[in-house]
Formats: structure tokens, C-alpha cells, sequence
């Protein structure tokens, strides 16, 4: 339950322009996947669900799975690695995004 | 028409005025010469006269700010002030301007320190010229009242959106007593409805206010800025001309001229002053003399086409004002020149500086202007103060 | 009476929903860290005010704005005034069920915005008032703010032969906004969520003005690596430097008391703003903090 980034045309005209410099909140134009050198993997077997990386990501890109895993939202993960540090069983590690071509 | 007279101050009539135009929160600093604005509308709220939130800030640039937050929900704001006051907001007025806020402020001419003085000049409101604010400038209690009502009608109106300054002469003007016509609460509803807008923090559709732009964006918005400004002038002279057929009372719009249509001399003018002038001009017309006063109500949006149209009658023109731009001259006299400049036929005319610090600028020295405008005789000096207390030319 | 932990909340009882997502924060930035924990307690029907700082510098670049709820950047001193303002329109126009919460730095916080907070409490407006502490003017580079600890190297205060970086203390903002006798007040780190969040929970029930200080890590000014945002802001607490107390009904709370400090080194060295620090200088901060757990901890407990 995020915003998704939209497809988004620059104003030609100007009464394209909102009237004032307020525009609708949650609005996303851009990704921050291109920010990283390092990504998270989460390996399931290993993961508890204790919810701690969900907490204290800072993008918000960690979500609960149904089965109360975590998935993360690759496209906005700018790759701190905070929630590979903070996990607790080590469930996290961060790999060279070069090196993990299946994302 | 109902209605009833009162015998107020000037501050006492913006109070009337505010309470009438009924804002939802009041954000309140005392200054002098405003004081008597911000005392008497905390009178009205607490004797439930006036339903709004009285809110006591500890600034006058939080008292922007917080008007600034009523209206970016999609309130009706007010809040007044005066000279270090509206020079301590500056940030914020520019701020609510850039933002589209309707916000109406009233604002007590008062000199800038230092030297430290109360008194009135225009050096104040007239330093933000460029805050994207609509001012216009009262000459006595009733107009005051009346532009309170006025002031938002024209704030809010869609295409304009822009915040909105009513000048008052400090003491001159907010502490002068004159018998004042208060409009029927009924009819003002009528004449003012309450405002709706988009441009606000809305719990149905979600908004991020204020935000910033790149330079790609960036001058788009200062054009519509701009673009809305220029535009207020046509629903300036409609809400006026709607107010007078509503309530009696009719302002001329951009400016007010009088006599100047046959008037070798012309003073142009600012606010209170032009009582005095226009009985001079009564005095000297006795006498035979072709003089005329042409007031100058809106700073902002400037009246172009008003002053082009005095420009083409080729009477020698005088500007009158509280002020000075130091190292250049008043401020008034370069807005005028600058529209005289796209006349085909030059425009004589000088600038004529008085008043600053509060002193008083008597019938004899607006005498000695006409006089000196209708000499035939070169100007010799760009810029005059008048009124001096001493001799200058050592 | 009701208990601090009535307002616990789980990590599983947070909303999925994210209302601050996409900003162009750095990378481990800790305060978006309190600022999205924050909105996600206090709910959508929620204004933000922000002033100009970091927070709204990365979430309000049009056309991507990353708050998904209610929010305005106000002019850098005024975020108090206007939250004032906020709350109050929203009130006059009969909005009901809504929560004004105001994100502002240390500098925001301490310096600038500290005339415009003080009349926000002093009216005993209804507002969430949340200072995220990163201990430096962080936007605008690196500049020391009157938060900024002893000893640290900014670009205004720079560590040399004859300046250890700042020379003076964190000024302390919980207990001066106590001292207005604010309807509750209270620190947290982004290294104990779990604490910020039942907090939060709690500021949420409480009427008239709130002030939460939140130590959050800042790894461009902090000079770490991003990885230990967290486990700074934790280690600030443990190693004593930072501490976690509330204030209510005119009376202080220390709500973790360690037996004993981790070495303050362990929180230092990992840092370039304090790798510099000599034997001499981590005597006065620790001198400092000595001091202050004294005072806590005799009067606090």
C-alpha cells in the first residue's frame, strides 16, 4: 500500500500548471532503484518476521508478506543496508548490484 | 438599506469592517499604531460578536505564518500590522503571496527605524512593493471599513487568489475620529460569500502545499503570479463597482481623480493626504488656478491604464509621498514615470517628499507645490523634500 | 490512570499503508526514519507542517511529492505558528478527528523556530510538535546548530590546533519545553523504535501541545556508514550521551536507565564528525554526561 510512480507529462501550456504551488500528495514521477550499489536479499527460510527491518527502513520499502515474511519494493530501496544490520537472525544480506542480475 | 452610523477611529472601522467580513481565525500581534485593530476584534470574539479563533502568537512573523496555515486548509484569515512589524513578517508576506493565500491584512503606515519613530509615512508598505501583495491605500474611516469587505471579495475571487494589504495612515487615519456608516451583517453575507478553493490541505483529496521546483518549473509560477495580478485589476473595478450598487459607497476603482480634467497642475497622491490636497485644489480653483489631485488608491496592481490616460491630458504632474528610495527617489514617482515613459508626448514632472517620521504636510506646503507646478518655469530639481525645518542649502 | 505501556504498539499493529514514500533522502537517512514511523502511528487524517529542512527539501520537489497526506513546508521559523494556524483553521471550519504535526530539525527547533514552538505551547494549541535531532544543520552542509554536541567537527566548526570542533554543549531543549509545563513532552531514538512508537501513541491521545525530540542519525553529516543509522542512535542511549525520558503532569520520567554505559568511544570513533577527538576532549563529554545522569537519575527515577 504505496503510491505507484505514474507516467508524467511536463506541462506544454501553461494552464497545464497547477494554479499554485500545491499538487496532489503521494504523487510519484521517479524511482530511487538507480541510488544503489548494494541490495538487500531477503532469505526466507531464515526470516522470522519479527518486523524489525520493516520498522526502521527508512524508504518504507520493506512489506509484510501474508505469510508474515517481508518483501521489498525494489524500485524504491536506495540500499542503506540498515535492514541487514539490524537483523537479528541475519536473515539479510547485501549484495554488489552488479552481481544480482535477476533484479 | 439598513445600516447605522458610528463615530469611530480608523483602526475601530478595520475592526468593524473584519468583523463583518467574518474570518475564522484572527492571528494577532500589537503594534503601534494597529493596536486599537487587534484589541477591538478581541472585544468582538469575546463578547461573541465575532465567531473566530483569537489567536495569540508571539510575532508578527508567526502571525503571517500561522494566517498562512488557516488559509492553507482553506480558512479566512486576518491579521494587521505596521512598519517593524510588517518588516519582520517580510519573509512571510512574500511567502503567502508566492503560496496564492487570500489572506487580508491591514497595515498602519508607520516609519521605519531608525531614527525610532511611531508616525506615520509610507515607507513601510511601500518597501514591499514586491511581495506580490494587492495594496491599496484608505483615505479616511468609511473607506477602510468598506475595503475590509472588499479586500477578500477580490483576494478570492478564482482568478486572482492573491494576498491583500489595506493601508491605513498611522494616527493620521487609524486614530482620527469620523462618523462612519456600518454596513447590515445580511447584506455583507450576500455581497461575501464564504470562499471555496482548491488550492488547500483537504482530507478527501490530499495536498502538498508550498512545494519547490526546479528551475524548469520555477518561473512558470511567478508568471502566473504575475499573470493573476495584472488580472485583478478588471475584478478590482467590478467588486467596487458591485459594492457601490450594493451599499451606496463607490471608490472610482484604480484611482480617483478630481479636477484634473482641464488642470494645468496635477499632484498625484497616496492616502490621507488627499483630503488635504483636494481642499487646496478647491482653493486655489476659487482663485482661478487650473489645479487638479489625482489619487493613486492601488500600488499593486499598479493603475497603468488610469495614470496613462492622466498623462495624455498634459498638465505638469507632481508626485506627492511619504517616502523615499534612497539614492533615487520615491518610489510613487518611479511607478508614475514609468508609465508616462510609453506616452508618445513627454509628461513634465517632479517628486515632491514629505510627511516621513509623521510630520505634518500643511495646506501651505501643498500650496507651494502647485505653485511650483504651475510656474512655467523648468524644474531645476528632480526630487524635493518639503517641509523642512531648516535651512538645507549650506 | 492510564500506563505508558497501554500505548505500546507492535510492529504487526502498524497500518501497511506507507505516507511517506519516494523522497530523495540520502541513503539511511534517520530522520525520514521518525518521520515515517510518525505518520504511520498518527494516521492519514493527518496535516504535516514542515519547514524548510532536509524533510521537506527530498518530498515536496514537484512533481513528486512523497507525502501521501496533508503536508506544507512553512517558512524556516514558523513551523510552531503555522501548525497553530493549521489546527486552528481546520478547527473554525469543523473538522473533526484530525491530528497537526509539525516535523522540524535541531536547528528549526533550537535556533530559528524556538520564539514560534515556545507560543505554540504557551497558547496550548493541540499540536504534535516532533524536533528530529541529526546535530546539525544538515541541509544547508554541515553548519553546528545549538543542538550540535561538544566536540563535534562541523563546517562552521571546525576541528583544528586550537578548536575541538563545537565547544559547547547540546542545549537542552526536553526540559525547556518542559519548563513552559507542556502537556507532554518526551525524547526518543531512532535506535529504540519500538520506545518512538509508544510515544507517538501516546502523543496522539494527549489534548493541547506535544513535543517529541527524536536523536536521528545523519551518515552525510555524521560521516558513518549508512548501514548504522540505527545502531548509532541506539548506541548514543546506551553509552549515555543521549537518553530517553518523558515529561507529564510536571513531573520527569527516565524511562531507561542502564546499569552501565557502553564506552562512549564505541559511539564516537565510528563517526568522522568525531575522530578527531582527543583523550582530553572525551574526558569533558564524558565529564558532561556524568554529570547529567546525576541529575536524572536522582530526580528523574
Amino acid at each position: 500500500m504505496r503510491p505507484k510512480v505514474r507516467a508524467y507529462k511536463r506541462p506544454s501550456k501553461i494552464s497545464e500548471y497547477p494554479s499554485a504551488p500545491a499538487f496532489e500528495s503521494g504523487h510519484l514521477v521517479t524511482k530511487n532503484a538507480g541510488w544503489r550499489t548494494f541490495v538487500p536479499i531477503v532469505d526466507p527460510e531464515k526470516c522470522v518476521g519479527c518486523l524489525r527491518c520493516y520498522l526502521v527502513c527508512p524508504d518504507g520499502v520493506i512489506a509484510r508478506t501474508e505469510n508474515n515474511k517481508v518483501e521489498i519494493d525494489y524500485d524504491f530501496c536506495k540500499g542503506c543496508g540498515i535492514c541487514a544490520h539490524e537483523c537479528k537472525v541475519k536473515a539479510i544480506t547485501m549484495k554488489k548490484e552488479a552481481d544480482e542480475d535477476e533484479i | 438599506m439598513k445600516s447605522n452610523l458610528k463615530f469611530v477611529s480608523g483602526d475601530e472601522a478595520v475592526a468593524l469592517g473584519v468583523r463583518l467580513a467574518r474570518p475564522h481565525v484572527i492571528s494577532a500581534y500589537p503594534i503601534t499604531p494597529q493596536t486599537i485593530v487587534v484589541e477591538r476584534l478581541a472585544d468582538f470574539v469575546e463578547d461573541g460578536s465575532l465567531k473566530a479563533e483569537y489567536m495569540h502568537v508571539e510575532s508578527e512573523h508567526s502571525a503571517m505564518a500561522a494566517a498562512m496555515g488557516v488559509s492553507s486548509v482553506g480558512a479566512r484569515a486576518f491579521t494587521a500590522t505596521s512598519s517593524q512589524g510588517l518588516l519582520h513578517m517580510a519573509e512571510c508576506v512574500h511567502y503567502a503571496s508566492g503560496a496564492r493565500f487570500p489572506i487580508v491584512m491591514m497595515n498602519a503606515n508607520r516609519s521605519i527605524a531608525v531614527p525610532w519613530s511611531i508616525y506615520g509615512d509610507q515607507r513601510d508598505s511601500l518597501g514591499l512593493l514586491d511581495s506580490g501583495w494587492i495594496q491599496v491605500y484608505v483615505e479616511d474611516a468609511q473607506e477602510a471599513l468598506d475595503m475590509m469587505i472588499q479586500a477578500y471579495k477580490v483576494a478570492e475571487h478564482p482568478e486572482v487568489m492573491t494576498p491583500f494589504m489595506v493601508n491605513l495612515d498611522g494616527f493620521v487615519l487609524t486614530h482620527t475620529y469620523e462618523p462612519v456608516e456600518v454596513p447590515d451583517q445580511k447584506q455583507v453575507d450576500d455581497f461575501l460569500p464564504m470562499y471555496q478553493s482548491t488550492n488547500k490541505m483537504s482530507m478527501d483529496e490530499p495536498k502538498s502545499l508550498c512545494f519547490s521546483t526546479s528551475p524548469a518549473d520555477n518561473q512558470e509560477f511567478k508568471y502566473m503570479q504575475h499573470k493573476a495580478m495584472e488580472g485583478s485589476v478588471d475584478i478590482i473595478r467590478e467588486v467596487d463597482a458591485e459594492f457601490g450598487q450594493v451599499f451606496g459607497r463607490y471608490y472610482h476603482g484604480m484611482t480617483e481623480s478630481y479636477r484634473c480634467e482641464d488642470a494645468e497642475a496635477v499632484l498625484m497622491t497616496l492616502g490621507s493626504v488627499t483630503g488635504t490636497v483636494r481642499t487646496v485644489v478647491d482653493m486655489l480653483r476659487a482663485e482661478g488656478h487650473k489645479v487638479g489631485v489625482f489619487k493613486i488608491r492601488y500600488m499593486r496592481p499598479f493603475p497603468q491604464d488610469e495614470v496613462k490616460e492622466l498623462g495624455k491630458l498634459g498638465s505638469r504632474v507632481g508626485v506627492l509621498e511619504k517616502n523615499i528610495s534612497f539614492g533615487n527617489e520615491g518610489t510613487v514617482f518611479t511607478n508614475v514615470n514609468s508609465v508616462f515613459s510609453t506616452l508618445e508626448k513627454r509628461v513634465e514632472s517632479k517628486n515632491y517628499v514629505g510627511g516621513l517620521g509623521g510630520r505634518d504636510i500643511t495646506k501651505e506646503d501643498i500650496r507651494g507645490i502647485f505653485m511650483d507646478l504651475l510656474s512655467k518655469e523648468p524644474f531645476t530639481e528632480r526630487v524635493e523634500f518639503i517641509g523642512m525645518g531648516c535651512d538645507t542649502n549650506e | 490512570m492510564t500506563r505508558m505501556s497501554d500505548f505500546n504498539i507492535r510492529p504487526k499493529d502498524l497500518t501497511d499503508q506507507e505516507y511517506f514514500y519516494g523522497h530523495k533522502a540520502c541513503a539511511g537517512c534517520g530522520a525520514t526514519i521518525a518521520v515515517r514511523l510518525a505518520l504511520k502511528v498518527l494516521g492519514e487524517r493527518t496535516y504535516s507542517v514542515l519547514p524548510a529542512n532536509c524533510m521537506s527539501a527530498v518530498s515536496f520537489i514537484y512533481p513528486q511529492m512523497a507525502f501521501t497526506t496533508n503536508a506544507i513546508i512553512s517558512p524556516f521559523a514558523s513551523t510552531g505558528a503555522m501548525l497553530s494556524g493549521v489546527a486552528a483553521g481546520a478547527r473554525a471550519l469543523g473538522i473533526k478527528d484530525f491530528q497537526t504535526v509539525g516535523f522540524a530539525g535541531d536547528g528549526g527547533t533550537a535556533d530559528i523556530g524556538f520564539q514560534a514552538l515556545s507560543g505554540a505551547i504557551d497558547r496550548g494549541d493541540d499540536i504534535i510538535y516532533i524536533c528530529y535531532d541529526n546535530e546539525a544543520y544538515m541541509n544547508t552542509g554541515i553548519q553546528k546548530s545549538g543542538l550540535t554536541p561538544y566536540g563535534t567537527k562541523t563546517t562552521t566548526s571546525p576541528a583544528g590546533e586550537n578548536l575541538p570542533g563545537a565547544v559547547t554543549h547540546k542545549k537542552n531543549m526536553f526540559e525547556i519545553v518542559a519548563a513552559h509545563g507542556i502537556a507532554y513532552a518526551a525524547t526518543a531514538s531512532i535506535g529504540y523504535p519500538n520506545d518512538f512508537l509508544r510515544k507517538l501513541n501516546k502523543a496522539k491521545s494527549v489534548r493541547g501541545p506535544v513535543y517529541l525530540h527524536i536523536l536521528a542519525s545523519c551518515p552525510t553529516g555524521w560521516g558513518s556508514k549508512t548501514e548504522l543509522s540505527v545502531q548509532l542512535a541506539k548506541d548514543a542511549v546506551d553509552s549515555g550521551l543521549w537518553y530517553l525520558a518523558e515529561y507529564e503532569n510536571d513531573e520527569f520520567k527516565l524511562n531507561r536507565n542502564p546499569k552501565e554505559f557502553i564506552p562512549v568511544e564505541e559511539y564516537l570513533y565510528k563517526q568522522g564528525r568525531f575522530k578527531h577527538l582527543k583523550e582530553e576532549d572525551i574526558s569533558v563529554i564524558i565529564e558532561h554526561r556524568d554529570k547529567k545522569w546525576e541529575k536524572m537519575r536522582k530526580t528523574w527515577l
